[in-house]
């Protein structure tokens, strides 16, 4: 049965590191939904996280293929417990003056902020597991949205586990 | 023959000599920590990108250089050497197209997973990027099919590079590492300290298996009543050949090898039932089909191994021992996987092993079937058949020669009438099937071994994808006995069009190929014709005779097909035996 799988994969921070976990997945037909990298909490090396989908016999393959790349020091699959997930998304929507009431309420019940304004349009910005997301992106596309960006998910276990 | 650099030193004498802290090249760097690595020869091509390598080599003499006429003859080269000796094969070529020349050479040792050093250069630092001339983006090109890679951009970097390079080569899973040296750093000048320790925190290869898993083992083996080991390419790798026979012996249970395992196990032993898969042994296969505990031991479960997957050894509890964890349950759902190096998991399962005692029906079932049908061919009187080639090679060489294949007929053919009986004999391109590497593989393996005979079996069309190496050969008096079974087609491809494409034979005709005889002889090379098994003998024993390289040219039956045959998705007890001429 196919699912959704939050992986974590320390990696040396050397030129290249990218293209060899991207193009594992490439190659080896596994799916990567969003992918962010970023530096760790140890100098030198850097944390990716990719969120995937397959069968547990792909994401078994996923792991032991990512440990064979030399730069890959830790895989660890993130999503089998408790974990935080948050990413970021700024949506440029439409907004006449007339609007923004109504925008900055949904904003404020998704504990959102408005970035910036400018007199036809604002900048919404949201943060979150990416169900909120997709849900505040839906109630603003009736306003009209202008420009859509998002981070991708990074995450961590919860607690002590690491 | 190129004579051994009597020079070469031992490790610690090297480094006792470098002890002096001396300034010196990118270049100089590079020699010194090949040499530190055990390196007596590397195959390479000069160019642009290269020549500060090159002129530090210029009248260096601590390892052999082989010239090669094309930067894929180098790397096969390289890689016959590395099969053939387990040691790391080495080989050079400049940036660019020497690159790319080396990349069906790097996806063939990768595939096959052979220990291999690629040096290539690559334009300065400051116009990478740039499409400067003869650029090319080599490390991201072969990224998917090295082990490894490296863009060295200091030159101080490169003793531990090297070191590192080696290390992850031929160790755990084997494979090649690129090591891509911009111009201006193979100038660069610094500070040489030769480098020893290698600290990798991603790459730790799990060599000692967990006893546990091999405890299992030995009790499925206690009770199983059709058990079959299948023994692959890592049994040779790892060395384990006496571990595979004391193994097979005290447990009595009958042993298939897969094409690359060909010679890990004595071929004339009473257990042994062949290669299996799509042109393996009918007894290998229906063992396979059949059992009920298959052992696999360093093979990977390749789809010609394995035919159709969903019904491959339906009712076979599997276990499966191999260095690399991605392979276990990568094909075939794994009951107990053991991660381990062969050797340390055998010499491990060896000491519990028990007789199958449950077994002795099946051991006698399966010796009744190996006489019943073994490999087989209507031999002619009139046109030379190709099995029956292979089989006077064997009978000439006494069975004891390095044998060096491409991919197809002739591969099958050598693989069905040239059984081995040692390991490192056996050199062929079996994951990639290259065409144009048995020929360049073999000159390594002579330079590796060069007190064997090493026999080169080819096709006719294959042999076009390499044939400038003969000048190599000649040259450097490389004795290799070149045999090409000449069919004027493309037998493998002829025989799938006959078969499955309903005889539409599609550009397969190499009628009008060189006169093979004239071609030798134009690079200097010894060279003979034969149509008949009485001009078929006389003309191989010359040229085994003669006092350095030579070429048969054997003109071959053009229809004959390799049998047994599984039709590609197939389950591999569906085999068709044989045609009727």
């Amino acid at each position: 049965m196919n699912t959704r799988h939050t992986i974590a994969i320390l990696v040396n921070d050397q030129p290249g590191v990218l293209q060899r976990v991207s193009g594992l997945f490439g190659r080896r037909g596994f799916n990567i939904e969003s992918i962010t990298v970023g530096t760790s909490e140890e100098p030198g090396l850097s944390r990716m996280v990719i969120v995937t989908t397959g069968d547990n016999h792909t994401l078994e393959q996923v792991e032991k293929q990512l440990y064979k790349i030399i730069d890959v020091i830790k895989v660890v699959d993130i999503g089998s417990g408790p974990m935080v997930a948050r990413e970021l998304g700024l949506i440029k929507v439409s907004a006449d003056p007339s609007a923004r009431p109504e925008i900055l309420g949904i904003v404020e019940t998704f504990r959102a902020s408005v970035v910036d304004i400018s007199p036809n349009s604002l900048i919404v910005q949201v943060v979150g597991g990416t169900d909120k997301i997709d849900a505040m992106i839906e109630l603003l596309k009736p306003y009209g949205i202008r420009e859509l960006s998002r981070t991708g998910v990074t995450a961590m276990s919860r607690g002590s586990a690491r | 023959m190129v004579a051994n650099s009597a020079t070469l030193k031992s490790k610690e004498q090297l480094i006792e000599k470098w002890s002096k802290q001396e300034v010196i090249t990118g270049s100089e760097m590079l020699l010194r920590s090949l040499l530190l690595e055990g390196v007596d020869c590397v195959f390479g091509y000069p160019g642009g990108a290269v020549l500060y390598i090159y002129d530090a080599m210029y009248g260096f003499e601590d390892f052999n250089h082989l010239l090669t006429r094309h930067e894929q003859g180098a790397i096969h080269a390289a890689d016959g050497y590395a099969r053939s000796t387990g040691k790391v094969g080495v080989c050079i070529a400049t940036s660019g197209p020497g690159a790319t020349n080396l990349v069906t050479g790097i996806a063939t040792a990768y595939m096959d997973s052979v220990p291999l050093v690629v040096i290539t250069g690559n334009v300065a630092t400051t116009l990478i990027g740039t499409d400067a001339f003869q650029e090319a983006d080599i490390v991201g090109i072969t990224m998917p099919i090295t082990k490894h890679s490296y863009l060295v951009r200091k030159a101080e970097d490169l003793p531990r590079i090297i070191r590192e390079a080696f290390h992850i080569a031929n160790s755990g899973r084997k494979g090649p590492v690129l090591i891509d040296i911009p111009k201006d750093v193979s100038n660069e000048k610094a500070l040489f300290k030769p480098h020893t320790e290698v600290k990798l925190r991603g790459y730790n290869p799990t060599v000692q298996p967990n006893k546990q898993q091999v405890d299992k083992m030995l009790r499925a083996i206690e009770q199983a009543e059709r058990p079959v080991f299948l023994i692959g390419g890592g049994a040779v790798y790892s060395g384990a050949h006496e571990e595979v026979l004391a193994f097979v012996e005290k447990t009595g249970i009958p042993v298939t090898t897969t094409l690359l395992g060909l010679g890990a196990f004595p071929s004339g032993h009473e257990l042994h039932m062949g290669f299996p898969g799509m042109h393996g042994t009918w007894t290998a296969n229906m063992a396979i089909q059949e059992s009920d505990l298959l052992i696999n031991i360093g093979a990977r479960f390749d789809d010609r191994v394995t035919g159709k997957l969903a019904g491959f050894a339906p009712n076979a509890k599997i276990v499966h021992v191999d260095i690399d964890p991605a392979e276990i349950g990568k094909n075939v759902p794994t009951d107990i996987p053991i991660v381990g190096d062969v050797k340390a998991v055998l010499q491990q399962a060896v000491a519990g092993a028990k007789y199958a005692a449950k077994a002795d029906d099946w051991r006698a079932l399966i010796a009744s079937r190996k006489a019943a049908k073994p490999f087989a061919y209507n031999d002619s009187g009139e046109e030379l058949k190709p099995q029956w080639v292979v089989s006077m090679i064997h009978e000439t060489t006494n069975g004891d020669a390095i044998v060096t294949t491409d991919v197809g007929q002739h591969q099958m053919w050598a693989a069905q009438y040239y059984p081995f009986n040692k390991p490192r004999s056996w050199v062929t391109s079996g994951g990639l099937g290259t065409m144009g590497f048995g020929f360049p593989s073999a000159i390594g393996a002579q330079m590796g071994n060069p007190d064997r005979t090493v026999v080169s079996i080819n096709g006719d069309g294959g042999m076009q994808m390499c044939s400038q190496e003969l000048a190599v050969c000649a040259i450097n008096n490389i004795p290799v006995k070149v045999a090409i079974l000449n069919n004027q087609v493309l037998g493998m491809v002829r025989q799938w069009q006959e078969l499955i494409y309903d005889n539409r034979y599609s550009h397969i005709d190499l009628a009008g190929s060189p006169d093979f005889v004239k071609l030798a002889e134009a690079y200097g090379v010894k060279a003979f014709r034969a149509s008949n098994k009485e001009e078929a003998r006389a003309a191989w024993e010359a040229a085994l005779a003669h006092d350095g390289p030579a070429v048969v040219e054997f003109i071959v039956r053009k229809h004959e097909n390799v049998y047994p045959m599984v039709p590609q998705g197939a389950t591999i007890d569906q085999m068709l035996m044989g045609d009727d001429e």
